[in-house]
């Protein structure tokens, strides 16, 4: 009697599946099964015990969790829509320059080549309110005579961590929006001016259209890259002081390694995936919407 | 109301002149064809009309207003271009709109106007796709149709057929002239192809290296030809050309041969003198089988060996070699030639054209 054996396709195959269940998928369904339970770091035996959807119930009323969810979107809006209008202003002045402008190009990527802790880092010294550079320039400049507490008024301190998420990241948008205005044909911007627009117009019905789904592309990565900011917030405040500018994955973090509450810090995590999904989905579609519009061949 | 003119207009690019203050007048109404080799400068003299390239000396006027320093939007002239340069994220009926939106008009108003113009070009089934979704002669009307929504003062086209099959142009060409005959505009057309520039031009200027070398109309241009650029650029196939000496009474080419000196030059040219004889290949026709030009004509026969034949149907081009060089005639009511055979070539010399070698300016008077 012959042995059945697995065919040789599935067989080759097999190495690759293993790999990717034993990193990938086993810990997902672990992490989405911890979530069940009261799994807490210093009672590994407590992963035993289920208890439904308790955690996700607790956390629909937890005000903690919500304002730092708020928060997160929050942020995530005003840093997109910031970077996006900051990278459009980048593009379109480095396209207008006739000479430099490989040069410009480069010097425009430079943030993107430093590790987030160490942009943290730089800016949590430069709204240091003692010794910080931008204190001391506004005291120099005689803009105001007290130290202004960046990093410790709530507002103040996300205006901080949104500078420098916008400092680190508008090139992302610059750079996609450049690559789209130099792909752009030069022949329907003359035919607007041909027919009457002033140049404002020119860039609003006939560029913009053009460029939107090189901005939906960046959105598209900068949303997912927000979505999960962690290390320049933990660098520069850390969620605090006293929580206030907490996002969602330092409270996730807080969460599942300081008070070693994984089972529930999973939960958080599991609806703040469905954040990003969300955002994700909503830049897709528009990205389709627009691309649909412009009949690119991509 | 627009006439346009050219005053001693000069574009550079940086230190490079590419057009050399060149004078142009082109009436109301008319129908104006630039006309030139490849890089001679007609789009850039069009393109210096419209606005879109600025202008490095001399002035511009448009219904005599100097327009030098107005931008495109205040010319009121619209422009087709050879790419077509469709809005893409439009339909066709906001491309065609799109200029009276810009300009404030009521809904209504461009809705009417789109609606005429997409049915002067046919284009009624389509006013709902966009560009991505046209072939390349719908795309052509569309670019069109652009244009004359807005009832410009002055047409200006550059190669607006030059990416459309044979036919297609043919068939573009005789709307166009419709169009004008409609519109009554001032039209302003570039282009490569001579047969359009002949068939719809009112005047056609033929430009070299960013000169104008002739302006009139079609027929001056092919009859009368001021140089020998524009008697070698104008016909098909182009004007036999071949320099050759003045000795009393006689044309005599390098290798020795010669041919009597056209009647209408005797008296006007000196011995001695290099010339160009030119002589269409109309004008040069194996005996009997010619256009009879006339009364004035004077023939004058060689006997030549055909090297090669292009039968065209109707007619043959034949090739003979004749003073070290090939010479294009065309033979009417055709009979088959071979290579090599013996055939007596006919020179209407009353047609001939003779232009100064040094200067290539025409010695007709
Ligand atoms: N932006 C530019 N910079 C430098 N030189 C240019 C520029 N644009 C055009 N030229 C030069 O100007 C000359 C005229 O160009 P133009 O486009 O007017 O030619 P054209 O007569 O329209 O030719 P074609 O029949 O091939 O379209 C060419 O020699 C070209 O190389
Ligand atoms: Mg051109």
């Amino acid at each position: 009697m012959k042995s059945w054996r697995l065919p040789a396709p599935y067989l080759l195959l097999l190495p690759a599946f293993i790999v990717l269940a034993a990193v990938v998928v086993v810990p997902l369904l672990l992490s989405l099964y911890s979530s069940f339970t009261p799994f807490r770091l210093t009672r590994p035996d407590s992963i035993w015990t289920f208890i439904g959807l308790r955690n996700y119930e607790r956390l629909f009323t937890d005000w903690e969790f919500w304002v730092a969810f708020g928060r997160t979107v929050l942020l995530l809006t005003v840093a997109l829509n910031l970077e996006m209008v900051l990278g459009l202003g980048l593009a379109v002045l480095v396209e207008k320059a006739t000479r430099g402008q490989r040069l410009l190009r480069t010097i425009m990527m430079f943030p993107m080549m430093f590790s987030p802790v160490l942009v943290g880092f730089q800016f949590k010294f430069m709204f240091n309110d003692n010794i910080g550079l931008i204190n001391n320039a506004l005291q120099g400049l005689g803009l105001t005579d007290q130290a202004i507490p960046w990093l410790i008024d709530g507002t103040l301190a996300f205006i901080a961590i949104l500078t420098a998420e916008i400092w680190s990241s508008t090139a992302v948008f610059a750079i996609f929006i450049l690559a789209g205005l130099m792909a752009m044909p030069k022949e329907p911007v003359e035919a607007a001016r041909v027919d009457g627009c002033t140049p404002w117009q020119t860039f609003r019905f006939v560029t913009w259209p053009y460029l939107m789904p090189f901005a939906f592309i960046a959105m598209t990565i900068r949303s997912l890259d927000i979505a999960r900011a962690y290390d320049i917030v933990k660098i520069m405040t850390d969620g605090g002081p006293a929580k206030r500018t907490e996002i969602l994955w330092t409270l996730i973090a807080r969460t599942g390694y300081s008070d070693a509450r994984m089972g529930l810090a999973n939960a958080m995590a599991y609806i703040a995936i469905l954040l990003s999904i969300v955002f994700t989905a909503m830049f897709f579609r528009q990205l389709a919407k627009a691309r649909a519009q412009i009949a690119a061949e991509w | 109301m627009a006439t346009v003119s050219l005053h001693s207009l000069v574009k550079r690019y940086g230190n490079v002149p590419v057009v050399h203050g060149i004078d142009l007048a082109v009436a109301d109404r008319e129908f104006i064809a630039l006309v030139g080799p490849s890089g001679c400068g007609k789009s850039t003299t069009l393109r210096m009309i419209a606005g879109l390239e600025d202008i490095s000396g001399g002035e511009i006027r448009i219904g005599g207003r100097k327009v030098n320093d107005l931008p495109p939007r205040s010319r009121n002239i619209s422009m087709v271009f050879q790419s077509y340069a469709l809005y893409p994220h439009m339909t066709v009926a906001e491309n065609m709109g799109f200029s009276l939106k810009i300009a404030g008009k009521p809904q209504g108003e461009i809705e009417t106007r789109v609606a005429e113009a997409a049915k002067t070009l046919g284009l009624e089934e389509l006013l709902e796709r966009r560009p991505s979704q046209l072939s390349g002669g719908q795309r052509q009307r569309v670019a069109m149709g652009r244009a004359i929504v807005r009832n410009p003062e002055v047409f200006l086209f550059d190669e607006p057929l030059s990416n459309l099959d044979a036919k297609l142009r043919t068939q573009m060409r005789i709307e166009i002239k419709k169009l004008h005959a409609k519109v009554n505009s001032t039209v302003i057309y570039v282009t490569h192809d001579q047969v359009e520039a002949m068939t719809l031009a009112d005047r056609i200027v033929i430009m070299r290296d960013g000169h104008i070398e002739q302006v009139g109309t079609p027929e001056d241009v092919f009859r009368r030809p001021a140089t020998r650029f524009v008697a070698g650029f104008i016909g098909s196939p182009p004007m036999n050309l071949e320099e050759a000496t003045v000795e009393d009474g006689k044309l005599v080419f390098a290798g020795g041969e010669a041919l009597p000196l056209p009647r209408q030059f005797r008296d006007k040219v000196e011995a001695g003198r290099k010339v160009v004889f030119g002589l269409r290949p109309d004008d040069l026709y194996p005996t009997g089988h010619g256009i009879h030009s006339g009364e004035e004509a004077e023939v004058h026969e060689v006997e030549q060996a055909v090297m090669l034949t292009e039968p065209l149907g109707n007619e043959t081009l034949v090739f003979t070699e004749f003073a070290g060089r090939e010479w294009v005639s065309r033979m009417l009511n055709p009979k088959p030639l071979k290579p090599g055979e013996k055939v007596r070539l006919s020179f209407d010399l009353s047609q001939a054209h003779l232009f100064d070698a040094e200067t290539g300016t025409t010695l007709r008077t």
